[in-house]
């Protein structure tokens, strides 16, 4: 089977866009991404779209209409937060079979008025929230980060902590949504949205959209390898049945899954990794990912985040793009953008953030639900 | 329609909450006869080893242990704040989600591990047909 290979990737900037179409938002991602490659719209084989809250809309096909309708297959995925990642991975799988040479993928997604909290409400009855513990998102990823607590004695200081890298991190993004340092008395003391989650430690909600152009290795070869990024793994698992699942979503599970055979397809293991961006929708999630991706041992997550392991300089950056915390979680286009960050630094091109001498990274999402998807790209120069 | 579930009596707030005529409420759980993994809810198949037409009803026990919670102090527009999302592991087996009362909301007071019980009050809502629901929670127990 054929490797494949990024030819050109790319983001607008995350935030608010009220006035402009998902189509529109993914269209311009889209003609970055190609541009980015050398390529129109006329050069792709295939369009896999990522993107939830519209999942009926035909994103993919009314993208096509902003920027050429040229009658190529299109597949639109939903699959929560991981909808990006699986749109992308969509994409590789066309190639691997040697269906496709050159696909497009988008990732977008317009959250504008959608609040922190998330979901909620439905079912039958009277409802269940504030009176059946919590379903919001704060609240379950606060109890699973107090799964770690119980286990390994994390404190809300060291879960704050996260906030406070990822934000510091984001500074030097022109592309994240906020660019602004947060203190650790100044996350500690926001609003508490559920215990050990504070407003800050919260994601933000935004719109955003970020392309991919992928190439099968003959295509690759044939355009070029100078910017190429090789994608040497690409994973997606759903949750297996763990004891608690049924009250409390369980993402370590399929976390610690996908990791394994991510490593195992690419024959490489988490030490030699340079950087990773992996899915901190809340501060309390980052946490429990050092240890599922194999970052550092079981129960030492806290030491890592206190020892600066983690931040931008340190063992293994993560999150150097801002993460979901400063740069925005716009569920469908997380996924592609977490693979712009990896793929820029692979490729040298990160300026001011960049991560020296990066080789190899890894990309992860999680979707409730659940979905996780991890990539993991190399540099081919 | 409205007025006669009414005049029975309060409805359970989940599946698994059962009222029997003249008893008291108990929560239910679906055990796989194969694999042990315990449901909640009527299921005929266990999402666990796949197993169907194996799973047994199982009265859960009333008293169990803390397992993780959280103190949400935001929530949807109309629902009350603070209060104390709670995973409890149930005695027997058996993990339920729901609201700790009687104590503090703060992480002072509510400790992981601390053990509980299961308590059954009329829910504060009643729903658009003027239905009273039977809901469960827990409270601190003592040793
Ligand atoms: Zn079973």
């Amino acid at each position: 089977m054929s490797d494949v290979y990024i030819m050109g990737i790319d983001m607008i900037r995350f935030g608010r866009y009220p006035d402009r179409s998902v189509p529109e938002l993914g269209a311009e991602a889209a003609l970055l991404a190609l541009d980015d490659a050398g390529l129109t719209i006329q050069d792709i084989e295939a369009l896999y779209c990522g993107n939830l809250m519209q999942a009926s809309g035909m994103i993919g096909q009314r993208i096509l209409r902003e920027i050429g309708q040229t009658g190529i297959p299109v597949t639109n995925s939903a699959n929560a937060c991981a909808t990006g990642a699986t749109a992308f991975r969509e994409g590789w799988t066309a190639i691997k079979a040697g269906l496709c040479d050159l696909v497009l993928v988008v990732g977008v997604e317009q959250l504008g008025k959608v609040g922190l909290l998330g979901g909620g409400g439905g079912g039958k009855g009277i409802s269940k929230e504030g009176l059946l513990g919590s379903g919001t998102m704060p609240c379950v990823f606060a109890e699973a980060g107090m799964e770690h607590a119980r286990k390994h004695g994390t404190t809300f200081e060291q879960f704050a902590k996260v906030s406070v890298k990822n934000h510091a991190h984001s500074v030097k993004n022109s592309k994240s949504m906020y660019q602004k340092e947060t203190p650790l008395e100044m996350v500690m003391n926001a609003e508490m949205i559920a215990y050990p989650n504070t407003k800050l430690m919260c994601s933000v909600n935004v719109d955003g959209a970020a392309a991919a152009v992928l190439a099968s290795e003959k295509k690759a070869r044939e355009l070029g390898l100078g910017r190429a990024v090789r994608v040497a793994a690409s994973i997606l698992t759903s949750d297996p049945f763990t004891e608690r699942d049924l009250v409390m979503p369980d993402v370590n599970t399929c976390t610690r899954q996908a990791a394994s055979k991510a490593y195992e397809m690419a024959g490489l293991g988490p030490q030699d990794l340079d950087l990773v961006e992996l899915h901190d929708c809340f501060a309390t999630a980052e946490i429990l990912h050092y240890e599922n991706l194999g970052l550092c041992a079981d129960g030492e997550a806290g030491k890592m985040i206190d020892e600066g392991e983690s931040a931008h300089g340190g063992r293994i950056p993560v999150n150097v793009s801002g993460g979901l915390l400063s740069k925005g979680h716009p569920l469908g286009a997380t996924g592609v953008a977490n693979l712009y960050e990896v793929s820029t630094h692979l490729r040298g091109e990160a300026g001011s953030r960049q991560v020296e001498g990066a080789k190899v990274g890894l990309t992860h999402v999680i979707g409730l639900g659940s979905a996780c998807g991890i990539h993991i790209l190399e540099k081919v120069g | 329609m409205a007025e006669e579930a009414a005049a029975s009596g309060p409805l359970p707030v989940v599946s698994f909450l059962k009222i029997p005529d003249g008893g008291d409420p108990y929560l239910e759980g679906q055990r796989c006869g194969d694999c042990g993994a315990i449901f909640l809810g009527e299921r005929s198949i266990c999402s666990n080893c796949g197993v169907r037409e194996n799973l047994k009803p199982q009265k859960l026990a009333d008293t169990g242990v803390l397992y993780v919670y959280s103190i949400v102090h935001r929530s949807f527009p109309g629902i009350e704040v603070p209060f104390v999302s709670a995973v409890v592991d149930l005695d027997g087996g058996g993990t339920v989600k729901g609201n700790l009362i009687n104590v503090e909301p703060t992480p002072e007071k509510v400790r992981m591990g601390m053990p509980v019980e299961v308590v059954y009050r009329i829910a504060p809502t009643k729903d658009r047909d003027g239905n009273e629901y039977l809901s469960y929670y827990f409270q601190p127990r003592e040793k």
